[in-house]
């Protein structure tokens, strides 16, 4: 098996910024001297960072999923519907492949991103050796679909700005869109913040 | 990667050392921990907004919805229904539902509940909102202290909220009409109340009505008010004509009932709540004087009662005195005749109310005895009063009872021994011509109509025999005279022919007169020449003419 080789192991650091190579020097916490950007061998808190946001993220997932999303009131009635609702009510209406594709971007992924970050702090934390490509995959997968998560609100954002008439029909943002939509930021900011050197650091004392 | 492939490291420039910056905890775990607060403080708030949980039970649950039907008060959100259920029992409904906090003061005993849906009565239409917004339940809060979390709803909207300014009365009556709940109460024909309740009294003869009359109406309603049926159309044809009388277009529909202040009304002061009053079928009945003192009397007539009817006036030129209470036959064992009494009952007072008038001392109040009414009667009848039928109207033959003085009658009295009272009566001037019709038929049956007609057959005869003989006479006529008319009327008009003759023009009678009368002329001239002549020379007479002596 071919030995890696890290950048951290020759005493080297990668300004994140204008991509010059320095020399640690010992230090953990440098500049560059290029482009004076902070530079280090990992970002520094990581992750907990990533632990803070993926932990409020969670937590934010439970009301986005409970509280209505979106308040559709019309000339005979005032209906409140949250994601789970709008899904079984597209379900009803025959619309299944929608209906697929609103659970599994607004459901799905975000519990599965939740998971997998989750997952992959734990390894991390735990110092846990092994698979370290599928796991970066995973990574990768999970900052890749990130941003499709924001389906549901962009259509909220959509009919709350369209359906405006005022006393035959109104659609308003319920608190649980608000809810989801932090839940999805707050993933990607955690992924952003997700220092992925971090997984190959269990392995590379092998 | 291979070491070889490494570029050599110290080339590279070396890093700038950072301070390095005192170890916390990274800033971004103060999200979760506002995440956990905020979620906390949501929670705890529903918590503290959420209200009693209720239940109330209705006969069906039309037109409502779980986590869709509100429950307003005073058309305000107090609450929402959370579930539906059949009740164990399966005759009703229960409908949990989930108040505001603030409405927990609401929930006593005799809150009520009920579901506002689209309702059309005769009365009008309600709930018309609901036709699209949905049904609600409706609540009107109680007054009571006690609280209470079960409910049983009501089916029919109630007519007064708790909070409505009035009063409620009772009203007791014999036939309720058309009367409804929800029925206005007139006053002055202006809406002043509504029926709230109805309901048969124990033993099915009579029926309680509930009335609520709304501030300020209910300030008139004192002890002396009067109630009637509004209700519909009141239509009476009695001996004073065909009566239409309604109160308004809605209670033709639902019915209603009028009140008013009696016309003597003597207590100012509003009623008490839950006052009983009688219900009248109709406003004469309300309106007429209380009579605390009635004189029932029998009268016994001589015509046919036909026409008069259990309620006729009885009338003292024009002033009802009393009124007819009843109508029978009377089999009368010793004579072995039928009687017809008539059963009348007279209020003395009126009539006193009237004496009043003319400045007379009036009575104590002491004074309405038995005693005083009876000599009053006593006198009247003395001073030939009497009762007589008469037709009111022509029209529908109502008969009514008058009473009049008759100065032609015989002096009668006043049975006070019977019971009741026999009053005495005179037979109306219609039944006088009825009885003389009576005795000019009975003469005209006396007639001998058959010999008559036999005689005239005989006359007849004769009168046939004198016409042929006249005939005869008038052939012989034809006969023997005709022809020596006509023989002479020839002779005559030759004689008028020779008479024409001589007379005409060219005639020699005409010829004659005519040289005559010139002759005649000339002569006339010749005597006025003469006249003339001695008028200017009179003296010639006696000398002659001049002209000779010369």
């Amino acid at each position: 098996m071919t030995r890696f080789v890290t950048g951290r192991e020759l005493g080297l650091l990668v300004c994140l910024h204008c991509h010059e190579t320095v020399r640690s020097a010992g230090k953990d916490r440098a500049r560059c001297p290029r482009c004076g950007a902070a530079i280090h061998a990992r970002r520094p808190y990581s992750v907990a960072t990533t632990a803070a946001l993926t932990v409020s993220a969670a937590l934010l997932y439970i009301p986005a999923n409970l509280l209505p999303v979106m308040y559709t009131r019309t000339f005979f009635s005032e209906d409140s519907d949250t994601i789970m609702s709008g899904v079984i009510s597209l379900l009803q209406e025959g619309s299944w492949p929608l209906a697929l594709l609103v659970f599994v971007a607004s459901i799905v992924v975000p519990l599965l991103k939740l998971l997998a970050m989750s997952w992959l702090l734990w390894c991390i934390v735990r110092k846990s050796p092994g698979h370290p490509l599928q796991r970066s995959k995973l990574f990768r997968l999970v900052e890749f679909i990130g941003r499709w998560s924001m389906l549901d609100v962009y259509a909220i954002a959509l009919l709350v700005a369209l359906v405006q008439i005022r006393s035959l029909a109104n659609i308003r943002v319920g608190i649980g869109a608000l809810a989801f939509c932090a839940v999805v930021v707050l993933t990607m900011l955690a992924a952003q913040s997700f220092d992925e050197r971090l997984l190959w650091d269990t392995t590379s004392d092998d | 990667m291979t070491d070889s492939s490494i570029p050599p490291s110290h080339d590279l420039p070396e890093a700038i050392a950072d301070p390095p910056r005192h170890s916390r905890v990274p800033l971004v775990w103060v999200l979760p921990a506002l995440v956990v607060l905020i979620g906390a403080f949501v929670v705890v708030q529903q918590k503290l907004a959420q209200g009693p949980r209720i239940d109330i039970s209705f006969l069906d649950a039309d037109g409502l919805e779980a986590n869709k039907t509100k429950l307003r008060y005073k058309d305000v959100e107090i609450g929402d229904v959370t579930d539906i259920h059949v009740a164990k029992d399966r005759k009703t409904v229960i409908v949990s539902a989930r108040l505001h906090r603030d409405a927990s003061d609401y929930l006593v005993e005799d809150t009520r509940f009920w579901v506002v849906r689209p309702r059309v009565t005769g009365g009008g239409v309600s709930g018309l909102g609901t036709l699209v917004s949905g049904s609600y339940i409706s609540v009107d809060v109680g007054r009571s202290d006690k609280k209470k979390h079960e409910f049983t709803g009501l089916e029919i909207p109630p007519i007064v909220t708790a909070d409505l300014p009035g009063r409620e009365f009772v009203l007791h009556t014999d036939d309720i009409g058309s009367l409804s709940v929800g029925a206005t109460v007139f006053y002055r024909h202006l809406a002043a109340g509504q029926v709230v309740a109805y309901s048969l009294d124990r033993g099915g003869a009579s029926v309680t009505i509930k009335i609520f009359v709304n501030n300020p109406f209910d300030a008139f309603v004192t002890g002396s008010t009067r109630f009637w049926q509004a209700s519909g159309i009141d239509m009476s044809i009695d001996s004073e004509g065909v009566k239409l009388r309604t109160e308004s277009l809605s209670s033709l529909l639902e019915g209603g009932i009028a009140f008013q202040l009696a016309p003597n009304a003597t207590s100012t002061a509003s009623a008490a709540p839950d006052t009983e009053f009688n219900l009248y079928s109709d406003r004469d009945r309300a309106m007429r004087q209380t009579n605390s003192e009635v004189r029932t009397f029998i009268m016994y007539f001589g015509g046919s009662l036909r026409g008069l009817s259990v309620g006729a006036p009885v009338d003292l030129r024009g002033i009802t005195i009393g009124e007819v209470k009843s109508l029978s036959v009377e089999y009368e064992s010793d004579a072995g005749t039928l009687r017809f009494p008539v059963e009348v009952d007279i209020f003395p007072q009126r009539i006193r109310g009237h004496s009043r008038r003319n400045d007379r001392p009036a009575p104590a109040p002491d004074d309405r005895s038995e005693t005083s009414s009876r000599e009053l009667v006593d006198s009247l009848v003395a001073h030939g009063m009497r009762a007589e039928l008469k037709t009111g109207n022509l029209l529908t033959g109502q008969k009514y009872v008058a009473l009049d003085f008759h100065d032609e009658v015989k002096p009668d009295h006043v049975g006070w021994d019977a019971h009741p009272a026999v009053f005495p009566t005179t037979s109306g001037a219609l039944d006088e011509i009825q009885d003389s019709i009576g005795s000019i038929a009975k003469k005209l049956d006396k007639v001998p109509f058959d010999k008559i007609s036999a005689r005239l057959v005989a006359t007849m005869a004769t009168l046939d025999d004198t016409l042929k003989t006249a005939n005869r006479l008038l052939g012989q006529v034809d006969g023997t005279i005709a022809p020596e008319i006509t023989a002479t009327l020839q002779e005559a008009q030759g004689a008028m022919k020779n008479a024409r003759s001589v007379l005409s023009q060219d005639g020699p009678l005409q010829n004659d007169l005519s040289a005559t009368l010139l002759q005649l002329a000339r002569a006339a001239k010749s005597v006025s020449a003469l006249v003339d002549y001695l008028e200017r020379h009179p003296e010639s007479l006696l000398r002659g003419k001049p002209g000779d002596a010369r």
